[in-house]
């Protein structure tokens, strides 16, 4: 009966997600077009300029000719039929674009986020094992310190560091150009390439993780059932790791579901520093070229992976917490 | 070596420059060598690749090396140019025609011989139609004939001036195969990204955000050439990433100033790095303040006058462009020697004559010190433009006039500043095209509908300024027609509809194993056929 009951959660979310996804692309569409200037004005700046005729022609085969009423309705028609439209940016099909970077970032993200979450929240069960000694010091201090550095200044660090001075990793891209390598050779490649962005942007978050876990450790030592457990006689290490530990991960995992949306779009700047072509540069192009198809679908998918990922959260909860699975009984 | 000599005239008069240039030594150790990759920093992708349609050097970086033109500028060769798809061209008395001769043995990439039919077909379904520049150039265009496969002839309904389409055929004749288009919707043609030319180079793979990744072509008319295997464009959107590329040798040049000014001055200690100023002569932007005449106190000939006397030249070359520039006198750049003229009226820096003019035209200082206050929307093309903007701000501040700043982002600039005239003055960057008609007059004659970007939006109007712009289109003389582009300098520079501050143009960097770089004025965007790496 365990399947089902998933099944039927899952189903329920994935239908609930429709309308979310309605009002953020409609929220999305209405933000862009109060932005000045249209993916014409764009084009003309790259273009260096055309004169009024060429300009009317080129409003009038992008769509822009139209009032916002009658785009937004012919999006929303071709959406429903599965297709993202046309990216003036990059002249190509949106979701040829869409998908060309999606592995990319997923990649870049699901690594750094595991990184993040799991060293983070292992160092703050260190640290939150014994509250007020001083390795707990030592590493709050730390964590604060990592916290308050901007990543792009970290990666500019890391490059200077280590791509410039030391010469052990490449300064950017996700592979070496036409390089020829195939399998395990490839991946090593691609792996050095992504050591430096995701170093960059997993330091930036495991601060976050190693605090919260740490605070919320600290707080349950005066609880009546760990008290109870240590009376007990219960070994500490037992109890940090089986009791307070487990139960200082609840909101550290909740965390993790909402890091997902802010990884998608807070990697812009990390992506520029080492030149990865993902999302969160795609997001960025789209807004400076006002291409607004390319935009839509860059949110449609990012909508997409957060709610499967707040999904998984969902689950990974009801695993290590019983009762939220008891609730819905 | 007429070359050295023009390179350093175009930072001459400034000491800092002098002293971090690091030009090519004479007889420099080191002979071309065959073969090898060279990587450079591209710090944008353009949508349409194809330098036909966007004459632009965003498109022309990459696709140079790919789509050839009839000719290429150059240091010495006949006025100014070296013979590429063309060998020879000669312009008819009358103005009505002008005859291409066309070089001998040269294919497309995709194995076709290049013929005169692609000449005809590229000028008229291409450059006269859809290209950008080429609507305005080749706008008399009647009617191409091909006597043979190696002549093309073009004919002009009314008389046009060969000196005109001479000047401009670096930038307006980017040859297209006609077989691959033809009968196609040239501007949706997927050749657009997969570019097909009779370039040195072939465009083997473009993977975007990543990198452009350009063969050799080994069937290239010139059998000597291309020296390089492979050039690669990386993309590398963010400019402190280009220096630190730079430093790690993961990229060998970076050309369009991709190492930002400030960053100059430690990379060009680095061991095994030049920097190069030359090689851009033929891509000189001009830095501007746009002024918008449907503003009383702006329409005012002693106003405009007052906002020239308050900027100081001299600070903007050397703190703004750190050297990097030259102080302007109008609209056509310094090194044109055939149509620059330094005879007009100046504005040097004086603000206590601003403030008499200002005075003058009734604008007194209120009691809170201000005269008047102003719209300033800095481009924000470059860094220069916002760091020109906050200095006007300040300039301004000190004669009287209240500037406020707007920033916007560039399609937001574009409409505010050309569509909806939402401006009082503007900081602007237009590029001298070696000709004033190419891109240069739009920006002073009358009547030209809103939406126009890079052209008088300003509301200035004058029919003297309407007609040298008129004549000058038609006169087929050419020191006549040259003598007409001074007098609408002297007149720009005695109405001042825009006040022309600097000239400026962009720095190369590159590792000392890269030879032949900067050797033609519009080096960085030509086919780099010679271009060669030292393994």
């Amino acid at each position: 009966m365990a399947i089902p009951r998933v099944l039927a959660v899952v189903l329920g979310r994935i239908a609930g997600a429709v309308p979310v996804l309605a009002i953020v692309l409609l929220g999305s569409f209405l933000l862009l077009e109060a932005a000045p200037g249209d993916a014409v004005d764009a084009y003309l700046a790259g273009a260096g300029g055309a004169d009024a005729q060429r300009i009317a022609e080129l409003r009038a085969a992008w769509g822009l000719d139209r009032g916002p009423v009658q785009r937004l309705a012919a999006y929303a028609g071709a959406l429903a039929e599965g297709d993202l439209g046309w990216s003036s940016a990059f002249e190509r099909p949106v979701r040829d674009v869409v998908l060309e970077r999606l592995p990319v970032t997923l990649t870049l993200m699901g690594l750094a986020t595991t990184i993040a979450f799991g060293l983070g929240s292992l160092l703050g069960v260190l640290a939150g094992a014994r509250p007020g000694s001083l390795r707990d010091r030592a590493l709050s201090l730390a964590s604060l310190a990592l916290y308050a550095v901007p990543g792009f200044w970290l990666g500019l660090v890391l490059i200077v560091v280590f791509a410039v001075d030391l010469r052990w990793l490449p300064v950017g891209g996700i592979e070496t150009i036409a390089s020829g390598k195939t399998g395990l050779a490839r991946l090593a490649d691609i792996g050095l390439h992504l050591a430096l962005p995701v170093a960059t942007l997993s330091l930036v978050y495991l601060a976050l993780y190693l605090r919260l876990m740490r605070d919320r450790m600290a707080a349950l030592w005066h609880e009546p059932f760990v008290l109870a457990l240590r009376a007990r006689g219960i070994p500490r290490r037992r109890v940090v790791w089986r009791h307070v530990a487990r139960n200082a991960l609840l909101p550290v995992v909740t965390m993790l579901g909402l890091q997902a949306a802010s990884m998608l779009g807070g990697s812009v700047v990390v992506e520029s520093v080492f030149a990865v072509p993902g999302f969160g540069r795609l997001a960025a192009e789209a807004v400076a070229k006002r291409d607004m198809p390319l935009l839509l679908g860059v949110i449609l998918c990012g909508a997409v992976a957060v709610i499967a990922a707040n999904l998984l959260v969902d689950l990974a909860y009801a695993r290590l917490d019983p009762r939220v699975g008891s609730a819905q009984r | 070596m007429t070359h050295l000599i023009s390179r350093r005239s175009l930072v001459a008069g400034s000491a800092g420059a002098a002293a971090l240039l690091a030009l090519p030594r004479l007889g420099w150790a080191g002979q071309p060598v065959r073969g090898g990759r060279l990587v450079v920093a591209a710090d944008s992708e353009p949508s349409n690749l194809n330098p036909a349609i966007v004459a632009s050097n965003g498109v022309f970086f990459v696709a140079s090396k790919v789509v050839e033109p009839l000719a290429e500028q150059s240091y010495d060769g006949k006025d100014g140019l070296s013979p590429r798809l063309a060998t020879a061209w000669e312009g008819a008395a009358d103005g009505r025609s002008i005859t291409f001769r066309l070089r001998e043995g040269v294919t497309w990439h995709d194995g076709k011989p290049f013929t005169s039919a692609d000449v005809a077909f590229s000028a008229l379904e291409v450059w006269k139609p859809l290209q950008n520049l080429g609507r305005v150039v080749f706008k008399n265009l009647e009617a191409v004939e091909t006597p043979d496969a190696r002549t093309a002839v073009l004919r002009f309904s009314a008389p046009t001036p060969f000196q005109l389409i001479r000047n401009a055929l670096p930038v307006v004749t980017s040859v297209l195969p006609r077989h691959v288009y033809a009968g196609s919707d040239i501007t949706k043609n997927p050749a657009n990204q997969a570019l097909i030319g009779t370039g040195p180079f072939k465009l083997a793979e473009h993977r975007p955000g990543e990198y452009y990744l350009l063969k050799r072509n080994e069937a290239y008319w010139d059998r000597t050439a291309p020296s390089l295997d492979e050039i690669v464009f990386q993309v590398l959107p963010d400019r402190a990433s280009a220096a630190s590329a730079l430093e790690a040798e993961q990229i060998e040049l970076a050309a369009f100033s991709a190492v930002p000014l400030a960053d100059l001055d430690r990379i060009s200690r680095v061991p095994g790095l030049k920097v190069y100023t030359n090689g851009y002569e033929g891509l000189t932007y001009q830095l501007v303040v746009e002024i918008n005449h449907r503003r009383k106190e702006l329409a005012d000939v002693r106003v405009r006058r007052a906002l020239a006397h308050a900027i100081d030249r001299d600070f903007v070359v050397k703190t703004i462009f750190l050297g990097y520039a030259k102080a302007a006198t109008g609209p056509v750049p310094q090194y044109d020697k055939t149509f620059y003229t330094p005879d007009v009226a100046r504005y040097p820096f004086d603000p206590a004559r601003a403030e008499a003019l200002l005075d003058e035209a009734g604008y007194k200082r209120g009691a809170d010190g201000i005269r008047f206050r102003l719209k300033l929307l800095p481009a924000p093309f470059f860094n220069e433009t916002k760091q020109f903007g906050d200095y006007l701000r300040q300039a301004y501040g000190k004669v009287g006039i209240d500037a406020q700043i707007v920033s916007n982002d560039t399609p937001a600039h574009l409409k505010a500043v050309y569509t909806d005239h939402a401006f009082d003055i503007a900081v602007a960057t237009p590029v001298y095209r070696q000709d004033p008609a190419i891109s240069t007059t739009i920006l002073f004659q009358s009547g030209l509908p809103a939406g126009v970007p890079f052209s008088n939006q300003y509301g200035y109007a004058d029919p003297e300024v309407d007609g040298l712009i008129r004549d000058a289109a038609s006169t087929i003389d050419d020191a006549k027609r040259a003598e007409l582009y001074k007098a609408l300098q002297r007149k720009a520079a005695q109405d001042l509809p825009l006040i022309n501050v600097a000239e400026f143009s962009f720095i190369t960097v590159a590792r000392d194993t890269v030879g032949n770089v900067s050797n033609n004025p519009r080096w960085a965007v030509s086919n780099w056929a010679d271009a060669w790496v030292k393994q």
